[in-house]
């Protein structure tokens, strides 16, 4: 109990808070006793690297917000790097060419082979994570919803007199509204509403839906929503490993769930090298729920799981966010859609992080 | 290509005054001044945006923490440290990484930035077993000692905040946790220094 006593007097002293007869007191018990006095050196410099500790943190984060800003801004700008590869590429052109032939009919041969065989197999125990409304829980939703108006004239987005089909999950990768989701999300359909984890519901548009990647972009178009500005998490590009952990934010239900898991394979369902497996739990509606590793950094898109086995979860790698997007940029419209790469959470804990990241999932409801 | 941004040398002292007071003005002032330089001289020499990032963000700290000090003086233009500095610190990670470049090219001349570099990797060192310390304290400990040293928050407040029946209360909680991150930061400094 002494110590505290002590400490806490150390702490005072330094902060200048002790009354002049104190500080007296406090000077002549330094003075004649020297493991007090090595005890007030002591906390002293530990105090001043935890004031350093303090201060270079904040002015990382400034320095990650002025970043973010510039870049959004365009006033600066992200180069890529030139270098070596182009001078590579001039010296042996002759070379890669003949290469480069060689390998793509090597290529075209095997993937036609492994088309011609693997076909049949694939579905039959491959479940996609889209959430199926069933009919009667959805007429007694919107049963519910329709007492509920006539009361306090709930103001739902969600066309008249029609049910939910399908629900499942999306995710910022714009602040000014552009989400991603699987494409086996909203396939087919015209109308999609997205609620954030607050329960507010948005109109949106899908504007990109690719079957093949399984990727879909929606564009929130609704009055009501205001961009979230600079998106905690990043997109990241650095493939992961095995064994890292990792962790998802999805809705299976009404209410956005957490779940966390590791890196089991690189690659997914046959060895597809766009998707890896996952071991978290995952069930129907966490269908396009962003994967985080521990930075905070989207790595991958849930998007099926194997129905024989348990606890095998495939998910697309972040990739192809970016690969989907170039195809999207094409759209003269769309050609101001930024990815933010990395994430301002890195060193925040966990609980810390969800709370930053859950403004940016959604669920996507599918009419 | 040598001069194209010229500053005044008061406009350096006052954007380093602005920059040790945490201004947010001023750390976007010396973004847009020389983040285009750095990033190319990481670029053209093997790095990558990512690392460029990584290696501005570290100079503008030495030059924060230079700027602290008070006793910063400024022997050539501001545009030369910057470089020199980062330059440095692109070596030395390059070394790091065992990617041995026999001489980086840049066209800008240099100033000797080698004790700067010094005391930043120390500093480095500091934060980072600060970091783990924390790391490894655990929650709710950690938050407790962010709340009050970092964040600066009362002891009032912090008990109200972490359903503390009262400030005393909090106070003994701090104390214990203030002691084991002593131990684990002090731990972990000897090891360094050993």
């Amino acid at each position: 109990m002494q110590d505290v006593q002590l400490l806490d007097a150390i702490e005072r002293f330094l902060r200048g808070e002790m009354t002049p007869e104190e500080m007296a007191s406090f000077e002549q018990l330094r003075k004649s006793n020297p493991e007090v006095d090595e005890k007030v050196v002591e906390h002293t410099m530990f105090l001043q690297q935890m004031e350093a500790f303090s201060d270079r943190k904040n002015f990382k984060s400034i320095l990650h917000d002025v970043h973010n800003q510039l870049l959004e801004s365009g006033d600066i700008k992200e180069a890529a790097p030139k270098a070596t590869v182009i001078q590579l590429w001039r010296k042996y052109k002759r070379v890669m060419a003949v290469a480069a032939s060689i390998a793509g009919i090597t290529t075209i041969t095997i993937a036609g082979m492994t088309t011609y065989y693997s076909q049949k197999k694939t579905g039959q125990d491959f479940e996609r994570l889209k959430r199926e409304v069933k009919r009667e829980v959805g007429q007694k939703v919107s049963e519910a919803i329709n007492t509920v108006t006539v009361q306090a004239a709930r103001n739902t987005k969600a066309p008249e007199n029609t049910p939910v089909k399908f629900g499942g999950t999306g995710f910022l990768v714009d602040g000014k509204g552009i989400i991603v989701t699987n494409a086996h999300v909203v396939n087919g359909s015209t109308t999609v509403v997205v609620q954030n984890s607050k329960g507010q519901e948005f109109r949106s548009r899908i504007i990109y839906s690719n079957p093949e990647t399984d990727l879909a972009f929606i564009k929130i178009e609704d009055a009501d929503f205001r961009s979230i500005g600079p998106l905690p998490y990043g997109i990241g590009k650095r493939s992961t490993d095995l064994g890292e952990s990792l962790f998802t934010l999805g809705y299976p239900r009404e209410e956005i769930v957490y779940n966390e898991g590791y890196m089991s394979a690189k690659t997914g369902y046959n060895g597809d090298t766009l998707s890896f497996q996952i071991g978290v739990s995952a069930n129907p509606g966490n269908s396009g729920g962003p994967v985080f590793n521990k930075n905070g950094e989207v790595i991958g898109i849930i998007n099926a799981r194997q129905k024989a086995a348990e606890g095998v979860v495939f998910a697309l790698t972040a990739k192809n966010i970016f690969r989907s997007l170039e195809d999207l940029k094409k759209d003269s419209a769309f050609q101001n859609i930024r990815l933010t790469l990395n994430s301002s959470i890195r060193n925040m804990d966990r609980v810390q992080q969800i709370k930053k990241i859950e403004d940016g999932v959604f669920m996507v409801k599918v009419y | 290509m040598v001069q194209s941004v010229k500053t005044d040398s008061t406009d350096e002292k006052a954007l380093l005054k602005g920059l040790a007071l945490n201004d947010h003005k001023s750390v976007e002032t010396i973004y847009k001044l020389f983040y285009n330089m750095v990033q190319t001289l990481i670029i053209n020499n093997n790095g990558s945006a990512d690392d460029a990032r990584d290696i501005f963000q570290e100079t503008v700290i030495v030059l924060y923490e230079k700027a602290k000090t008070g006793t910063f003086e400024l022997n050539c233009q501001l545009k030369t440290y910057v470089y020199s500095v980062s330059r440095r610190l692109w070596l030395k990670k390059l070394q790091q990484q065992q990617k041995y470049l026999p001489n980086v090219n840049g066209l800008e001349e240099t100033v000797p930035v080698e004790e700067e570099i010094e005391v930043h990797g120390q500093r480095n060192a500091e934060f980072q077993m600060m970091e783990k310390a924390l790391l490894h304290l655990g929650e709710p400990c950690r938050s407790l000692i962010e709340a009050f040293y970092l964040q600066k928050k009362s002891m009032t407040d912090i008990a109200g905040h972490f359903g503390y029946t009262n400030a005393d209360n909090a106070k003994n909680q701090k104390y214990k946790c203030l002691m084991r991150l002593r131990k684990l930061f002090f731990a972990e400094f000897k090891n360094n220094n050993v």
